[in-house]
């Protein structure tokens, strides 16, 4: 039974649930003394208003893609992994490992390397939260939260130990070597003669991110296993029905996950960082949720929710430089964008789709009144 | 290890658990009715900085307090509205709000004090004091016996005390009065409690608001009664170890104790690695201390030592027109 046009899930929803958010979002800087349409202003022009903070916000979304598919190919299974932090942790863990241990000659071999390895320590630390929940039975949603602990004090230990350069006192790997380095936008684009700011941080992982939103697509809608995927994610009971066994359906779509969680690594430890700090993360795995779900878990939706979290986190950081509005009013408009399109969604569907079927029935009135007579 | 050290130890023990044993046993209340609450750590971080912020403006630790239970009342009905009203996904709106908390504190706190995100420090009768029981002193050359009741049970905050008692009542209050009988079948089968002809919403209200209550208490012992104001995100992960506590104790209130004792212990020691490494003759990695909650509460998720099995009806929402 459709209440109401695809276009309206789709697009009205977000859209609304997105309006509120920012309304509430205003409020609350009103609240603390600040005018919002100047911070509002403030946010655009630093998220949008030069190649420099275009290369910023481009930098984040590609952070935000990764994790956001990651969060929607487990949505799709109907399954909630809450552990992309930990798994981007993992994969930050592999990339450096990568990087700093093979010699690769240049960066167009490393970067597979890295993608190999970023997917495959993130997958692995997917994985056994999966195997739990198929196999044990406990609840993916606190193993995941679990994970991510463990993760960053497995990371912690590995860099004040082992990783970190003898000599060195901070607790970071030492820089990756220079064939590692992976081009950023303003050497991407000088072959084709159109300059970029050399500062900012976006790089050829861009790419790789839209890249992986095609193959999200493409196996989510066009294979057999994205079919099984999303048919589990339906109804459990009339896939097991349909011979679909729930275990492999769990391993397979928490791997992919993981995997898209891990590869996040290649844009924020290879491609800016070029050396695995603590906390290299910065909270882009829970930011992965609210991406998801603005999207719909759909790769263009995410793509696009996506970019307007990086520019969501790029205006928020240059609003904390030029007013006194702290750098947290991001952590307030996430949570708020969480809140309305993911726990508060009911809200404004139910009465979206009264309004949707009084106007479909006064339109549809003459036709169907006939067939109910009958 | 001499017996004062090993106090101190224990008297650590028992400071870092009283608010691993709030946030716990509120869980346990919420969890019972069959809402996931893994917005624990948003409650005790809102109702940490409302205490402090209060009790730093009225220089009366009490009112911070209420003001803290109200501010994590008022995170509880957010809760309650989307996953209870509306239906919405309770680990969801959990998330949210727990990033809710980590940014308003800091914003609100900006704003009132312009201290980069903290309040002012906490003194006299704005922060809970210490208690010296009676007889503490004297009885303290009493050998064995005696330091262990001055060091260990007497010079706490009344808040530990409350959190100690709050577990028989707990107790109490789920297996042996009506409402706890009724609790904990909303959480298992609330269409039989429907059918009985008792709200299940109105109750699933009453666990929810509880579990704010002790939320509120919990953070308000972090920002006024261990630490002397609040500092940003200064819960530190402790809604999530509660949470961890919660399954390590399979939802009972006397396995709650024991579990979150066990957790506070870990972070006792974890402050002092030097001890462990005198008693046990080699280094232990802190980290690995930060992790063991995590990991042992993996190990009983998975079924390894016993079984953790969580109410049958927990996260799903209840629509009585099936």
């Amino acid at each position: 039974m459709q209440k109401m046009p695809q276009w309206a899930d789709v697009v009205l929803i977000p859209l609304i649930s997105l309006i509120l958010a920012a309304v509430l979002s205003g409020l609350v800087i009103l609240a603390i003394g600040e005018n919002p349409i100047t911070a509002l202003t403030i946010m655009i022009d630093g998220a949008m208003g030069s190649k420099y903070a275009w290369g910023y916000t481009l930098y984040y979304a590609t952070n935000f893609i990764f994790t956001g598919l990651a969060v929607s190919v487990a949505f799709h299974a109907r399954m909630f992994n809450i552990g992309g932090e930990g798994q981007a942790t993992l994969g930050g863990l592999g990339v450096a490992l990568c990087c700093l241990y093979l010699p690769w000659p240049h960066w167009t071999l490393a970067i597979l390397g890295a993608i190999v390895a970023s997917a495959a320590f993130g997958a692995i630390w997917a994985l056994i939260p999966a195997w739990l929940q198929a196999k044990r039975g406990s609840h993916i949603v606190i193993t995941t939260i679990m994970f991510n602990f463990i993760a960053a004090a497995l990371l912690n230990y590995l860099l004040v130990s082992v990783l970190k350069p003898v000599g060195s006192m901070e607790p970071a790997t030492g820089k990756f070597p220079e064939p590692t380095h992976l081009p950023n936008f303003a050497e991407m684009l000088a072959p084709l003669g159109i300059s970029f700011s050399r500062g900012a941080p976006a790089n050829v992982s861009f790419i790789i991110a839209i890249l992986a939103c095609f193959a999200v697509w493409a196996l989510i809608w066009k294979t057999r296993l994205g079919y099984e995927i999303r048919a589990f994610g339906h109804s459990e009971s009339a896939a097991k029905y349909a011979g679909i066994s729930p275990t492999k359906i769990i391993l397979i779509s928490m791997s992919i996950s993981g995997a898209l969680a891990g590869m996040m690594a290649l844009n924020n430890v290879m491609g800016e960082a070029e050396r695995l700090v603590l906390n290299a993360t910065e909270g882009a795995g829970f930011i992965g949720i609210a991406v998801a779900l603005m999207g719909r878990s759909h790769p263009l939706g995410i793509f696009l929710a996506a970019l307007l979290f990086g520019a969501l986190y790029q205006g928020g950081a240059i609003l904390s430089q030029d007013t006194s509005i702290p750098v947290q009013i991001v952590l307030v408009i996430q949570a708020l964008v969480i809140m309305f399109t993911g726990a508060l969604d009911n809200m404004v569907r139910v009465p979206l789709e009264k309004v949707f079927l009084a106007f479909n029935l006064s339109s549809a009135k003459p036709a169907t009144k006939p067939t109910a007579a009958e | 290890m001499d017996l004062l050290t090993l106090l101190q130890v224990l008297d650590a023990t028992v400071r870092l658990s009283t608010p691993l044993l709030l946030a716990c046993l509120a869980g346990l209340f919420s969890e019972r009715a069959g809402i996931f609450d893994i917005g624990l750590e948003g409650k005790m971080l809102a109702a940490a900085f409302t205490a402090a912020a209060v009790a730093a403006i009225t220089g009366n630790v009490w009112i911070g307090l209420v003001a803290g239970i109200a501010a994590s009342l008022l995170f509880s009905a957010i809760h309650g509205l989307a996953s209870i009203t509306f239906r919405g996904n309770q680990l969801i709106s959990g998330v949210a709000l727990n990033f809710l908390a980590s940014g308003l504190t800091v914003l609100v706190a900006q704003a009132w004090f312009a201290q980069g995100g903290r309040t002012p420090s906490l003194q006299g009768a704005a922060r809970f004091n210490p208690i010296t029981l009676p007889f503490a002193e004297s009885l303290s050359g009493v050998p064995i016996l005696g330091p262990i009741y001055a060091e260990l049970i007497s010079g706490h905050t009344i808040l530990v005390y409350v959190s100690f008692l709050v577990v028989p009542l707990t107790w109490w209050i789920l297996f042996r009065t009506r409402f706890g009988l009724r609790l904990r079948a909303v959480g298992e089968n609330p269409a039989a409690v429907d059918t009985a002809g008792i709200s299940v919403v109105g109750l699933r209200f009453a666990a929810v608001g509880i579990c704010g209550v002790l939320c509120g208490i919990a953070g308000a012992y972090l920002s006024t009664g261990l630490q002397a104001g609040f500092v940003k995100d200064m819960t530190a992960g402790r809604g999530y170890i509660a949470l961890a506590a919660l399954i390590f104790a399979k939802w009972r209130p006397w396995y709650a104790l024991t579990a979150c004792l066990l957790f506070g212990f870990l972070q006792a020691i974890a402050l002092r690695s030097d001890l462990i490494e005198a008693v046990i003759g080699f280094r232990i990695q802190i980290q690995l201390l930060d992790a063991l909650p995590y990991i042992l509460t993996v190990i009983i998720l998975a079924g390894f030592v016993g079984k953790a099995i969580p109410p049958r009806a927990g996260g799903e929402p209840y629509v009585k027109e099936r």
